[in-house]
């Protein structure tokens, strides 16, 4: 196993840990942080996992 | 509902449906010719590449329903309604590191079902027949719902109760999956992606422009949750919180045990393959977080519906012009045949597999299996037309809350069986009995919640009951196989495994 895979346990802690991104401000385009926050994370996941894959092969 | 009939919307509806199914079923009917074993009906000869792997998986994962459900929820609750967009991320990281492995031992064993592997792996007929059965009763109601997706758009296009509709709607699924199996829907979904594209984004524009844009959006929906209180708001209550991340990592630890989902992954051309896909599904994740926000444009448009499923129709209705409407309502409804033909196909796979053939008929040939898969996938489709024709939209609905629960249960086999050998069918078997006994309990207990208030440590705790009966499953799977080995019996072990690790998977 590559230990760069444990990256990919980033994203469970970043939005299973409900009070890092449990609140309205900053707001962002009309869009309370508790969406933007989320949104974001899929194309930061992504990537993660794009590195990963990387760095396997 | 069942409005006044929308001419231009009807007409336009109905040349999309027709034109892209009809253009589905003739790309793929030149290559049905070539069908001779299940699995090239099931599996589409497992030769799928990245990008028909991704509208596939894409099509099938995201399924209409959801279209219909999710805004639905959030238009109702909030935030709370929100937790399927942490669910379809965190199930990639997932994806990534578990589906190849599964691919590569499903592949070299010719394992089609997760029943097969669980079969072969554990050496149980019990256990995979446990898996097979539900595998199967998971299924079913997750089938009516998409069909019950496609009668709330037939209904609002002013087609009174949509119950013949719908029998149109069975019988052309039925012709499709019957035919030429999963290559219909992977042409379909082709279809369907790009109009749902072209339909969330042109909504996620159009709808904030004409309404005053996504801040006043937002404010009208915390307003209007502010002046309704209870457990609603733009962002989640303090004892949300916990019902909220332990649906979405319950959810998305389920997401790929059922049929359709592993139909989805199994049918693509290698590992390489599956990776990629981790990396570019999350693109339909960003679409289900904007449809997600369909709830709250129609709060913000004032959409009054009797029924929220109605919510997404009422506000596409308002909101759009009728030929756009038509457009909208046929990218619905081809969303709802693509998964509910894979779900179909493979439901009916698991029922000639690991029911038929393992438990009655064992020694059936291969051509014979597959011209059972095909009849199953018809016996499947009327199935869950009865239910959603016969029985209250409801039930349904409460039977797929409790599937989710129920499959979670097969996750301990299927996943850790891919890398740990000592493990005993019989502890988890025993294992998956509570689970599935406990879950569905609790589910009824809580009044048909997905989630139960635990006390304990002095705290109350909130959690998905489908995590709680999941720990207490792998935790009497790996205790009572850690006592067999102390006594040292030996587990079945069917070498899927040797050499894996060897593999970059």
């Amino acid at each position: 196993m590559k230990w760069s895979r444990i990256l990919l346990l980033i994203p469970f802690i970043a939005l299973l840990w409900v009070p890092f991104y449990n609140f309205k401000e900053p707001s962002f385009f009309g869009f309370p942080f508790f969406y933007w926050y989320q949104f974001l994370w899929v194309p930061l996941t992504s990537l993660i996992i794009y590195m990963v894959h990387r760095r396997a092969r | 509902m069942s409005g006044p009939i929308h001419w231009t919307a009807l007409i336009v509806f109905f040349v999309f449906l027709i034109g892209v199914t009809g253009i589905g079923y003739v790309a793929s009917y030149g290559k049905a010719t070539k069908v001779k074993s299940l699995n090239d009906w099931g599996l589409g000869g497992r030769q799928f590449g990245i990008l028909f792997t991704l509208v596939l998986v894409g099509g099938d994962f995201y399924t209409a329903y959801t279209v219909i459900a999710v805004p639905a929820l959030v238009y109702s609750v909030g935030a709370y309604g929100f937790f399927a967009l942490p669910f379809t991320v965190i199930v990639y990281p997932f994806f990534y590191a578990v589906m190849p492995r599964l691919w590569t031992v499903c592949k070299r064993q010719d394992y089609m079902t997760a029943a097969d592997f669980v079969h072969g792996r554990f050496g149980s007929l019990w256990l995979a027949s446990a898996v097979a059965l539900t595998s199967l009763i998971a299924m079913i109601p997750y089938i009516a719902l998409q069909l019950i997706g496609m009668k709330v758009v037939i209904e609002n296009l002013g087609l009174g109760q949509g119950n013949l509709s719908l029998f149109i709607a069975f019988l052309l699924l039925a012709v499709y999956t019957y035919h030429s199996g999963l290559k219909a829907p992977a042409m379909l979904s082709f279809g369907k992606a790009i109009m749902i594209f072209i339909v969330i984004i042109t909504a996620v524009i159009w709808i904030p422009y004409k309404l005053g844009g996504f801040g006043f959006i937002f404010s009208a929906a915390n307003d209007s949750f502010a002046a309704k209180g209870g457990n609603t708001g733009l962002t989640l209550h303090p004892a949300q919180m916990l019902p909220y991340a332990s649906m979405a990592l319950g959810s998305a630890l389920a997401g790929f045990m059922y049929p359709h989902a592993l139909t989805g992954v199994l049918s693509s051309s290698g590992s390489e393959t599956i990776k990629w896909n981790a990396i570019l599904l999350p693109a339909f994740t960003i679409l289900l977080g904007l449809i997600a926000l369909l709830g709250y444009m129609a709060i913000a448009a004032g959409i009054q519906v009797d029924n929220s499923s109605d919510i997404v129709p009422a506000l596409f209705l308002r909101m759009f012009p009728d030929w756009f409407v038509g457009f909208s309502f046929a990218a619905i409804v081809v969303g709802a045949l693509v998964p509910a033909a894979i779900m179909a196909i493979g439901t009916a796979t698991v029922f000639t597999r690991n029911i038929w053939k393992a438990l009655f008929h064992p020694d059936i040939s291969p051509a014979t299996e597959s011209k059972l898969a095909k009849r199953a996938s018809v016996v499947v489709l009327f199935a869950s037309l009865c239910f959603v024709i016969f029985l209250p939209t409801q039930y349904a609905i409460d039977l797929q809350l409790i599937g989710g629960i129920w499959i979670l249960q097969i996750f301990p086999v299927v996943v850790f069986g891919l890398y740990r050998n000592r493990m005993h069918a019989s502890a988890f078997l025993a294992g998956w009995l509570v689970g599935m006994a406990l879950g569905t309990a609790l589910t009824i207990a809580t009044g048909l919640k997905p989630v139960i208030a635990l006390h304990f440590l002095g705290g109350t705790y909130t959690i998905f009951i489908g995590m709680i009966t999941l720990v207490l499953n792998m935790a009497i799977g790996f205790g009572g196989s850690f006592l067999l080995n102390l006594m040292g019996r030996k587990p079945a072990d069917d070498g899927a495994l040797s050499g894996l690790d060897a593999e970059t998977v």
